[in-house]
């Protein structure tokens, strides 16, 4: 550990007047670890990222990114990060090579950027190179986001929303090059979706933010072992299908093969995805029965 | 290895080029910049019989070079303050924050591509005035050189003051409001009738602001020697000038740069993703 934390938030807080948005945040990040941060609308989430982007000034609690307090930070430190933002229209009558090549010359100084053909090869958009921005469809702006973000080679890269618009090959190739970047660069990674499919994949670790504060910290499997769901149960009996959903598979399971045997046909036992997790965990919080206690359970099981 | 603030300032001024280029591949960039142009030019047209008071020299001439000044208050204060506001509500601002120097380059680009674009306004009304109008005395290097002070002053002078309101207003067709102001104020600053007969407290008012003193600096390159009878105080009054834009560009850019650095520290991707929300409400 020690050097190896790029992001070490503790108790972070944000009011806004008598609103607390962020009511103690604390999670950590290491080198290379992809997190992925979920969670209802209002849960803090983008204030929470743009906090560590040094973009937002927190009322209370410790922050340190890359080893320093984004409050009080140089250029040196930006040129270690990545931002890819939520673009609408900016730069519209830029051409996407002419701009990215543009964007990468305030990382020289500091860094060796990507070389910006092969930056606009790795996300994709080689044929529209010489387009300008505003002709490009929203997947392909939302490409071209990506790219600006990692232009500069980033120690650490915030994406918020990354595959919004991306139809599905987009969005594996977009998967393969976040892959890419934490397994080949190290760059550590954390991103916010609302697609737990994506954050399944993609992450490392799963953080849920709810209510101002982090209910959940760990991969998915930990925390769908946190928290029990149903699991869906599927046979064939006498050319009849039949599904059950329970809590305990396996015994359920043995019961059927003890009281029909050979008959069973066409078993399938599908246990909760992490949307299910997700929205357990999220009804249990807002239902006020997964407080602080939960919280400590998971940590203990990482 | 250069420093990276000068190598943002280089990245900026290739910025400034870029967007100097793109003004003129973008059919709606070439229609505002020739269309006031044509306007002005035909109002002068009609102006250019009638005579300024006993000197029987042409009124379109005189107005012609008012409006030279005019341009350079114009687009460093207008076209600044215009830029601003959109580029903010639309994200490049964000986008120039979340880049290292980013903002700096920006703001060296601006600077570069309004310069431009004020240089091309004037060549707008300078190259048809000339070959229009009778009357102008640009045949002596003086009279160039007097030209590009005024020009270059005009413009420290007016930018931060575009720069200042720009960064006042978040939504970009508010900014548009202080059309009506401007337009109020090129009346009392002597632009196409001499502020000399104009009544006392017009004169007051007009002589505050930068647009008389620019249109003032660009009659004296522009016209010859003994129009300066029709001036306030029957001179070209070259210190005032100095000392009136200098003071309008010390304040500007005492000020300028804390308002600016106050607006990039409030920009964030919610503010933004809220002006996009508002701006398609507007749409719709």
């Amino acid at each position: 550990m020690g050097d190896d934390l790029v992001l070490d938030i503790r108790d972070l807080r944000m009011r806004y007047g008598t609103n607390d948005v962020l009511k103690g945040v604390t999670f950590q990040a290491r080198k290379g670890e992809v997190l992925a941060l979920l969670g209802p609308n209002g849960a803090g989430k983008t204030t929470t990222i743009e906090i560590l982007e040094g973009f937002r000034m927190r009322s209370a609690g410790e922050v340190s990114v890359l080893g320093e307090d984004p409050a009080h930070v140089d250029e040196r430190w930006r040129a270690r990060l990545g931002v890819v933002l939520q673009s609408w229209r900016d730069h519209g009558k830029w051409r996407v090579r002419d701009l990215l090549g543009h964007v990468a010359t305030y990382y020289e100084p500091y860094r060796r950027p990507w070389d910006t053909d092969e930056l606009i090869s790795v996300v994709g958009l080689t044929e529209h190179a010489g387009k300008r921005v505003r002709q490009l469809s929203g997947g392909q702006r939302r490409r071209l986001d990506v790219a600006i973000g990692i232009v500069g080679r980033p120690d650490l890269l915030f994406l918020d929303e990354p595959t919004v618009g991306f139809d599905p090959a987009a969005r594996r190739d977009f998967h393969d090059l976040v892959h890419r970047l934490a397994d080949d660069d190290e760059t550590t990674i954390l991103l916010t979706t609302h697609d737990l499919a994506e954050a399944e994949k993609l992450a490392d670790r799963i953080l849920i933010l709810a209510g101002g504060a982090v209910i959940a910290d760990g991969s998915a499997d930990q925390l769908s072992l946190q928290m029990a769901t149903e699991t869906e149960v599927k046979w064939t009996l006498h050319g009849q299908r039949y599904v059950h959903s329970t809590r305990e598979a396996t015994k359920f399971v043995h019961d059927l093969f003890k009281q029909h045997g050979d008959d069973i046909g066409d078993l399938e036992v599908r246990g909760g995805s992490l949307e299910d997790t997700y929205m357990a965990m999220v009804v249990a919080f807002e239902s006020g029965q997964y407080g602080s206690d939960q919280r400590e359970l998971v940590e203990v099981t990482r | 290895m250069t420093t990276p603030l000068a190598a943002a300032a280089r990245s900026g001024a290739r910025r400034g080029v870029f967007e100097f280029q793109q003004s003129f591949t973008t059919a709606t960039d070439i229609f505002a910049l020739i269309f006031p142009n044509v306007i002005l030019l035909t109002v002068m047209i009609f102006m250019r019989d009638s005579t300024v008071g006993a000197t029987g020299f042409s009124l379109g001439t005189m107005s012609l070079s008012s409006v030279v000044g005019m341009s350079v208050a114009f687009n460093g204060m207008m076209t600044v303050m215009q830029h601003l506001a959109v580029e903010r509500e639309d994200g490049t601002l964000l986008r120039a924050k979340a880049i290292p120097n980013g903002m700096f380059g920006y703001l060296v680009g601006k600077i570069v591509l309004i310069a431009g674009l004020t240089v091309v306004t004037l060549l707008m009304i300078l190259v048809p005035g000339m070959l229009l109008f009778d009357g102008l005395a640009l045949d002596t290097a003086g009279a160039w050189l007097t030209l590009v002070w005024v020009l270059v002053l005009g413009l420290v002078a007016t930018m931060p003051i575009g720069a200042i309101l720009g960064s006042m207003f978040e939504n970009p067709r508010t900014s548009g409001l202080m059309m009506l102001p401007v337009m109020g104020l090129v009346a009392v600053s002597g632009i196409f009738t001499p502020l000399s007969e104009a009544p006392q407290w017009m004169q007051l008012v007009g002589q505050v602001f930068p647009i008389y003193w620019l249109g003032l600096g660009m009659r004296s390159a522009m016209l010859p020697d003994g129009l300066e009878v029709v001036e306030i105080g029957g001179s070209w009054r070259h210190w005032e000038t100095v000392g009136v834009l200098g003071l309008w560009a010390v304040i500007g850019l005492v000020v300028a740069p804390a308002v600016l650095r106050r607006m990039a520290r409030r920009e964030s991707g919610a503010a933004v993703a809220e002006r996009r929300e508002k701006a398609l409400q507007r749409v719709t």
